[in-house]
């Protein structure tokens, strides 16, 4: 008998439906209701007044979204930076440890993981206000008070926060399988520690690394919990500008900003993905 | 470990540790503020415990991470058995790809997405109120389902064909070999499967807040409805709740682990 190629379509049909209608259709509904108005007839003028939208900050006239925007991928992309340049020692330093140790620090990393983002970003809401824990510490040892709370500093604090563990995981579990030989024979072949990082660890790593920076970008970019509690409400970010419209039920121009975020994450996405795999598969052969 | 990456291990701990163990401290607090402890009491978990929203909405956490555990585990795993033995390569690349879409794409649009076709068909069949726990419940099974499959889909990839084919030459039917031989080979990856949608589904505010109905709040939901207006010390009481239930479960679990790998 031919090895199992029997009744598989019975088993995929339950989910092959489901991933159509609940997976595949929504996203063509972003679509339909990004390019049409309340009445559903079709037209650009969502897409075009994400683009052209105008308004006054501080005396100048500003492109309304397209500052929400840029603001959204400048915090997204201080923030996986700044994870990256912290995890990656610390997910180093684990793959290297004792294998007790590393359990432990595994644990560790897991428990903020496994408490809600609305807590961790809560947390430090209670630190960095005015009247905070931050400021209590600061003004003992006679400094004066920081206002931090409101800033695009406290919002990337929140972001590195939540999301810092999504860093360190995706490079701890790559380098703990790291064949430790290749390390060896690097140092054996007259590479010191900094040249068996650059040209042996690190480019073995990139996999882990790539799919860090996507778990700290994605979230990032897309958060309106983290700049509404951090950033405190006046500070637009394009999760807080497509939250907004769905709260206002304006959901023609929340689906428009929705589907113009999403090919713009593709598009990097793709880009970084491309890459990788030329530095992984084509840069390491030459 | 050298001293300079033992003492920069414990710096990215205790930044990671630091603010948890500040809502602790300040569950315990007699009075509201947040910078100045004024004296031990339990006020705030009574307070907690008499809330009655809160603990309605724990319950209906639960109900619907179990609900959606159940599903999205039982159609996830007939689903990786149908993809282990697809052949058409075609069919095999659109699905994989459809499966990585709720995992690659940010909440917020996977929400939003879902809500629209929600709120379109509640137009189509003319209801009051398109959203309901069953929107809940189907969104947080879409999102579940490809964490499924990833952890069993693998694990059949890993076990040896011919230990079904031999079952049904020794006379099991092929629903028999699947449960008396598959099943138990791929259990590991099955139950790993289920643990995973069960905690993403508890975890899950982004999706559940776009396609949540006025009716059913989950606790999520209600954490972010708590600390819209202000500043309560509730919330800290429910944070060290929380926290020692997940330390409890990861050691338990970290036990379990040392002690099967003894044997």
């Amino acid at each position: 008998m031919p090895q199992g190629r029997r009744p598989s379509a019975g088993l995929l049909a339950p989910y092959s439906i489901w991933a159509a209608l609940f997976i595949v259709v929504p996203l063509v509904f972003v679509a339909y209701y990004a390019f049409t108005d309340n009445s559903f007839a079709f037209t650009f003028d969502n897409i075009s007044r994400f683009f052209t939208a105008t308004s006054v900050v501080d005396g100048q006239e500003v492109r309304t979204y397209m500052l929400i925007f840029w603001r959204s991928l400048k915090l997204a992309f201080i923030s996986t930076i700044i994870c990256l340049l912290f995890g990656y020692p610390l997910a180093y330093i684990m793959a290297r440890s004792s294998e007790k140790a590393q359990k432990i620090m595994m644990t560790l990393i897991m428990i903020p993981m496994w408490m809600n983002f609305l807590i961790r970003t809560y947390a430090w809401m209670t630190i960095l206000q005015d009247t905070g824990i931050l400021n209590g510490l600061i003004t003992a040892i006679g400094l004066r008070t920081v206002h931090i709370i409101g800033t695009e500093s406290a919002v990337v604090i929140g972001m590195v926060y939540d999301y810092f563990p999504y860093m360190v995981l995706p490079i701890y579990s790559i380098m703990a399988k790291m064949d430790i030989k290749l390390i060896e024979a690097a140092k054996d072949l007259g590479c010191n520690n900094v040249s068996t990082l650059r040209r042996v660890i690190f480019p073995l790593s990139l996999p882990g690394v790539l799919s860090g920076i996507t778990m700290v970008l994605i979230p990032s970019v897309s958060t309106f919990y983290i700049s509404q509690k951090l950033g405190n409400g006046k500070f637009f970010l394009i999760g807080d500008a497509i939250e907004g419209q769905f709260v206002a039920n304006n959901l023609h121009f929340a689906a428009a900003m929705a589907f113009i975020l999403m090919v713009i994450l593709l598009v990097m996405m793709a880009a970084m993905k491309y890459f990788t795999n030329r530095q992984v598969y084509g840069g390491s052969e030459a | 470990m050298k001293t300079a990456s033992k003492i920069y291990t414990a710096l990215m701990f205790l930044f990671l540790f630091a603010p948890i163990a500040i809502l602790i401290v300040f569950s315990f607090n007699d009075a509201k503020s947040l910078s100045v402890f004024s004296g031990f009491s339990l006020r705030w978990y009574r307070e907690l415990f008499n809330d009655g929203p809160t603990l309605q909405s724990v319950r209906n956490t639960l109900l619907l991470a179990v609900s959606a555990m159940v599903i999205s585990t039982v159609m996830g795993t007939a689903a990786s058995v149908g993809m282990y033995r697809l052949r058409n390569k075609a069919v095999k690349a659109t699905l994989n790809t459809v499966t990585d879409i709720p995992m690659t794409n940010p909440d917020i649009i996977t929400g939003i997405s879902l809500m629209l076709m929600f709120v379109f068909a509640g137009r189509i069949f003319r209801l009051a109120n398109s959203l309901s726990f069953w929107t809940m419940l189907i969104a947080h099974v879409t999102f579940c389902l490809p964490y499924v499959i990833l952890q069993v889909l693998p694990k059949l990839r890993q076990m040896d064909p011919s230990l079904p084919e031999a079952a049904q030459d020794l006379g099991c039917t092929p629903t028999g070999a699947f449960f008396k031989v598959t099943l138990p080979e791929i259990m590991p990856g099955v139950i790993t499967g289920a643990i995973m949608a069960f905690t993403m589904s508890l975890d899950d505010f982004v999706i559940s807040y776009f396609t949540s109905g006025a009716g059913f709040q989950t606790l999520p939901i209600r954490i972010y409805n708590m600390t819209k207006k202000t500043v309560t010390p509730k919330m800290y009481a429910l944070a060290t709740i929380i926290f020692f239930v997940i330390l409890t479960l990861l050691m338990i679990s970290n036990l379990t682990d040392t002690k099967s790998e003894e044997k």
